[in-house]
């Protein structure tokens, strides 16, 4: 199994780390090329607008999107949400578009308001979770479940093969959701590169 | 819910790998940045290349100033303080100011000491020339560091040599037993804890950026290739003839560093790059590295 991590700015050691501790490899994704034979993809922390723009540059934004529609499994946290979701409430552009929640960008505010808390996940139990000018849920499709909170706000959310945190898990050592992650790949279809 | 908590502080840092931070001094210069892909920008009264032209004492930014850059953009806003400048620092917080740099680039406020970030929840960046330096910041609290070079000049011999230094005394870490490494800390001005620490990992416990005499995407690819995170550039884009086009290049080639057909395609006509100044045309004296 081979899980690749958009690679064009962000955290992406911290999710390589992760998955090379779950013992599955992962791999830097730049271009359109390195989609080939992935089973998964994550989309990493970082700025979305800089994400988006380095995408768009180089055709990878489209190569990720066919590749998402025809089945692969994404995922998604912090800025990775926020490229995925279906639309943005505050800011005029809509980036993947692929999963059917409305999120918020910096909803939490600047850093000084950035912080730490434990996020309750289904079947995955009390999640210590790092927020970082962290996006807000704000609305959510019928196809998509929320399966973890922070008090009533949804942070870790799934539609089919797409997951998406509003978190960090990749910069605090619990491997779980990445598990989950990784769980739904091992169960995905087998997608074709449209 | 816990606040400003160094996790939350080293987490940020690490958002910002492979990007580039601009320095910016108007609403519009912001904007542009966003555009081009920064992944945050430092908003600043002047840039290094006017500080260094015109002398005189730097200082922070009106909050005037940085609020207009807050009000323009969703990326997140850096602003600089003078070393050692503890009320300064405390503006920026208020201010909500997403990282602060503790930066040689304005004029130092303390003679004897940095500011000690711990007690923030704000995050800094310092600058450091080699591994003593970085060491030192990171004890006082820095959430990231980035290589100094020299501020403004448009010459990226500094950068290189800053980098360079880091890299081999990391280097030269790793074949150290526990008496050694004591001995190295003495020397170096490093302390201990934190030499172990990157011993062990061999690489900065923080994110680490290059700047300081960054202005063509060839410069921006060179860093990385010497394995810095990410670059800051200063005066480069908006001394240069076309800002708009040279900022979308330089955020390009930080990203595709290893790719030289990507490389070449971006550094293709970008008009003139800010005029350089060569490193020994500069006063010792002047030279804000030293600070």
């Amino acid at each position: 199994m081979t899980i690749g991590v958009l690679a064009v700015q962000g955290d992406v050691r911290e999710h390589l780390r992760t998955l090379a501790r779950l013992g599955v490899k992962g791999r830097p994704v730049r271009r359109p090329d390195h989609l080939a034979g992935l089973d998964g993809i994550i989309l990493p922390g970082g700025e979305s607008t800089a994400m988006w723009r380095l995408m768009t540059a180089t055709g990878l934004a489209d190569a990720v999107r066919r590749a998402i529609l025809a089945g692969l499994p994404a995922f998604g946290t912090c800025a990775g949400m926020i490229l995925l979701a279906r639309q943005i409430t505050n800011w005029p552009e809509t980036f993947l578009g692929v999963l059917d929640v409305a999120v918020e960008r910096n909803a939490t505010g600047r850093q000084v308001d950035s912080f730490e808390a434990l996020v309750t996940a289904n079947g995955l139990g009390e999640l210590p979770a790092v927020f970082i000018r962290a996006p807000a849920v704000r609305e959510i499709g019928p196809g998509v479940r929320a399966l973890g909170r922070l008090g009533d706000e949804p942070v870790l959310v799934k539609q089919g093969p797409l997951l998406a945190a509003s978190f960090h898990p990749e910069l605090t050592g619990d491997t779980r959701v990445h598990e989950l992650f990784i769980q739904m790949c091992r169960k995905g279809e087998p997608w074709q590169h449209a | 819910m816990d606040k400003g908590t160094y996790r939350v502080k080293t987490g940020f840092a690490e958002m910002f790998k492979g990007g580039v931070i601009m320095d910016v001094t108007t609403a519009d210069q912001a904007r542009i940045a966003e555009e081009a892909g920064a992944v945050a920008v430092m908003a600043l009264e002047r840039v290094p290349a006017d500080i260094r032209a015109q002398g005189g004492v730097a200082r922070m930014a009106d909050p005037q100033k940085i609020r207009e850059i807050q009000d323009a953009v969703s990326i997140p806003v850096m602003a600089k303080v003078r070393i050692g400048h503890i009320a300064e620092a405390r503006i920026l917080e208020a201010l909500g100011v997403d990282f602060i740099d503790e930066s040689e680039v304005l004029t130092p406020a303390d003679p004897f000491h940095h500011i000690d970030k711990w007690g923030f929840k704000v995050p800094f960046v310092c600058g450091c020339r080699d591994l003593g330096e970085a060491t030192r910041r990171i004890a006082e609290g820095a959430a990231m560091i980035r290589t100094k070079g020299e501020a403004g000049t448009g010459n990226v011999i500094e950068a290189v040599r800053h980098m360079r230094l880091l890299n081999d005394q990391i280097r030269r870490l790793q074949g150290m037993n526990r008496a050694e490494l004591i001995s190295y800390g003495k020397e170096i001005g490093a302390p201990v804890e934190i030499l172990e620490l990157i011993q062990e990992h061999g690489r900065l416990p923080v994110v680490n950026f290059a700047a300081g005499g960054i202005a063509t995407p060839a410069d921006a690819a060179l860093m990385r290739m010497l394995g810095c995170d990410g670059v800051f550039v200063g005066s480069g884009i908006f001394k240069s003839a076309d800002p708009e086009k040279r900022a979308k290049a330089i955020v390009v080639a930080c990203t595709h560093y290893d790719d030289p057909q990507v490389l070449a395609e971006v550094a293709t006509g970008l008009g003139e790059a800010m005029p350089g100044i060569p490193i020994e045309a500069i006063p010792e004296t002047e030279l804000m590295q030293h600070r």
